[in-house]
């Protein structure tokens, strides 16, 4: 009874605190602005499927994609299992699902067993390729520090949680032989049950103390960890669902159009405008500065990155060298998320703290390296666009700062009174015309 | 020599004899202003006529689309270059459109429409596929390509920004050289370093340029041609080339070139 008490308890409070960091995590996107995405569903749903569901995109580099998917898969099945552990907990009962199940309850604890030994070596793999060969792209400049050690901890949090799984189905299957009360007779575990000479000489006390320690640091362990993803890198496995279903489905090469513009573009021209689209307001931006110029979608982006930098390792500017990192792009904006949507929590200056995400984050030379190659795009596992931030970042620039490198403000002048990029007198457009005629004139 | 009997008719002069053309050639600034790839202009009207098609271009009437504006940041100076040209296009009830450079092609394409430009845009690799295919277009015999190793550089713009990749290749495949792929191609292709405006200005500092950096691997294919689809890519490539001083081995040509030369026509 008491035990159900302090389940009920820990499990209200970390159901609290992961309530409230999701209000906050989708206050934050709420920041950004509204961009209406209800379109083509069945091929939304089909890119969801492929892309987060189905992981395509991570398929590109194979040995990577394998470990990951057998992390992922071990996640989504043993998941089953802590329902299981959830149920017992609240209702005091101990593998409630044994009963019911019979023989086969052996057969699928014993499968979640070797999908968890596959989970501790995919975690090894990486933490070994992570920290031993230092994979060029885990050791950009924007990884320092916490991004790092978030990497690490994951992974060694996934195997100390998968090693509690082993030791308690292993003592288990002791208390099982000594009698001990509750204890369900289940056969012996396909992975565990080697494990059952390490505890047999134990007494059935310390085996129960064991169990039941080794079932708590379980579903605690699982609780703080589903707490910790909220903060860290991996709430991916939550957000790459939503955010590949909101993918762009038009091809890569397109911009977003700004409607604001096309209204005064057509007044000056002298054509009816637009009505259905909101005359500029009173300190309204052209371009991004800062969060709340971007979309939701932007912003949604951003908490869905993984870091894992396969768009920075393609990206043609990052490759030769210059500052600009597309992962960094979207490391910046999260952060800049977070600041603001702390200090709006505290009751705090926001948005208005006299810092934006261009200037104090991302400078101009970052985005004025863009190639807009798309590069970062194609490689994103779960389809995101840093270009997207980028170019809207150029817009505020040129836009509302003038402030574009000397070289685009004479092209600028160029295509103004030229009408072509270079300074070409437009009267000798059509020379190559004669010169194809008579080659030798 | 004349090349007297070539036709490049305007859209004008075929208004006013109470025509229109079957497509519009966007020959594109650098197609009409660069040297380099006044040749690649020169080398795609030869094979519209050679192979009869009803085309035009707008001549003096062209302006740019505004793509490196817009790329640049530069949405209003996009926006006003954008409705200039659609209205020109649409006083001339164009429909169909081709045009050699991909950054026209997606501009065309993809981002008139939103402001009530629609057209059927394509790629001149494409065109030229369909010549092939229809087979209008192909190998004289004994070419001067059988034997030698041709290289193909994705344009962004082309391959992933409009996923145009099998085109330019099936183009080059009529050449009857030996295509050999860079390790980074398609849709891990590496860009040239010359989009998102790029092309006019210097780059960042870094530890080196975009262009060198592809060159050498395509260099490296072994391939004494350097085929592209784009104007920029173009320079990039030649000015790559000339920085690993191999001029003299390795020529960069445009698709359009390459069917050009092959069919004796240049
Ligand atoms: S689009 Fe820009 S940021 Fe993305 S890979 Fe290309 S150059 Fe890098
Ligand atoms: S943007 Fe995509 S590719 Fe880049 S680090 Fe984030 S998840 Fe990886």
């Amino acid at each position: 009874m008491i035990a159900q008490l302090a389940f009920l308890v820990v499990l209200g409070i970390f159901g609290f605190l992961i309530f409230r960091r999701i209000q906050r995590i989708k206050q934050n996107i709420h920041l950004g602005k509204s961009q209406e995405i209800n379109d083509r569903k069945d091929e939304r749903l089909k890119t969801m499927l492929l892309v987060a569901f189905g992981q395509k995109k991570m398929f590109k580099r194979l040995l990577p994609a394998f470990f990951h998917f057998l992390i992922y898969a071990g996640f989504i099945l043993i998941n089953i299992e802590v329902l299981e552990i959830v149920l017992d907990g609240l209702l005091g009962t101990h593998r409630l699902f044994a009963p019911f199940l019979g023989s086969f309850y052996t057969v699928l604890i014993s499968f979640f067993e070797i999908l968890a030994v596959l989970v501790i070596l995919a975690c090894v793999v990486f933490l070994i390729r992570r920290n031993i060969f230092k994979l060029d792209r885990f050791h950009k400049i924007e990884m320092k520090g916490w991004p790092t050690l978030d990497a690490n901890l994951i992974l060694v949090i996934e195997t100390v949680l998968m090693l509690a799984i082993l030791s308690m189905n292993a003592a288990d299957q002791v208390l099982q032989t000594h009698g001990a009360e509750h204890y369900t007779q289940t056969g012996s575990f396909l992975i565990s049950g080697f494990m059952v000479p390490m505890f047999e000489n134990m007494s059935t006390s310390s085996l129960l103390i064991l169990e039941r320690s080794a079932w708590w640091f379980h579903i605690v362990g699982i609780f703080a960890f589903a707490l910790y993803v909220t903060y860290s890198k991996h709430l991916h496995i939550f957000l790459a669902f939503p955010n590949t279903y909101y993918s762009r489905l038009e091809p890569k090469g397109k911009m977003g159009n700004m409607p604001e513009i096309t209204n005064e573009v057509k007044l000056m021209l002298g054509m009816p405008a637009d009505d259905s689209v909101a005359p500029p307001v009173e300190g309204m931006k052209f371009g991004a500065k800062d969060i709340n110029d971007l979309t939701w979608k932007n912003l949604m982006d951003a908490y869905s990155c993984t870091e894992c930098g396969r768009c920075t390792s393609e990206c043609p500017a990052n490759q030769t060298g210059k500052k600009l990192s597309p992962r960094k792009i979207m490391m910046d904006t999260r952060d800049r998320m977070e600041e603001v949507g702390d200090s709006l929590a505290k009751g705090g200056k926001g948005l208005e703290d006299g810092k934006s995400l261009l200037g104090d984050y991302v400078t101009k030379e970052e985005i004025n390296a863009c190639t807009s190659c798309n590069a970062c795009v194609e490689a994103c596992p779960v389809n995101i666009s840093p270009l997207e931030i980028i170019l809207q970042m150029r817009r505020y620039v040129a836009m509302e700062e003038s402030g574009s490198p000397q070289s685009w403000n004479m092209m600028f002048q160029n295509v103004e009174t030229n009408f072509a990029p270079w300074k070409f007198a437009p009267t000798d457009r059509f020379n190559w015309a004669d010169e194809l005629k008579s080659p030798n004139a | 020599m004349t090349n007297d009997n070539i036709q490049i008719p305007t859209v004008a002069e075929m208004a006013a004899k109470g025509e229109a053309p079957e497509i519009l050639f966007w020959v594109g600034c650098a197609g009409s202003f660069d040297d380099r790839y006044k040749a690649v202009t020169k080398a795609f009207v030869q094979i519209l006529n050679n192979v009869g098609i009803k085309f035009a271009v707008l001549g003096p009437e062209e302006t740019c689309t505004g793509d490196p504006a817009r790329r640049a940041g530069n949405e209003f100076l996009y926006q006003m270059q954008a409705m200039a040209n659609i209205q020109v296009l649409d006083g001339y009830g164009i429909t169909k459109i081709v045009t050699a450079c991909p950054h026209c092609f997606n501009t065309l394409k993809n981002e008139y429409p939103e402001l009530g430009g629609n057209y059927e845009v394509i790629h001149h690799s494409e065109l030229l596929q369909q010549l092939i295919n229809d087979g209008k277009v192909g190998l004289k015999e004994g070419g001067t390509f059988k034997g030698r190793k041709i290289t193909y550089h994705d344009s962004c713009f082309l391959g992933r920004a409009n996923n145009v990749y099998e085109a330019p290749r099936k183009v080059l495949e009529v050449l009857d050289a030996e295509l050999v792929e860079m390790k980074r191609c398609k849709t891990n292709g590496l860009c040239c370093g010359a989009g998102g405006a790029q092309m006019f200005k210097d780059a960042e500092p870094g530890k080196k340029e975009i262009n060198v950096e592809r060159t050498e691997e395509a260099l490296g294919t072994g391939a004494d041609t350097i085929a592209v689809g784009c104007p920029f890519c173009m320079t990039m490539m030649a000015d790559g080339v000339k920085n690993k001083e191999k001029e003299a081995d390795v020529k960069v040509k445009d698709l359009a070139e390459l069917i050009a030369e092959a069919e004796g026509l240049l």
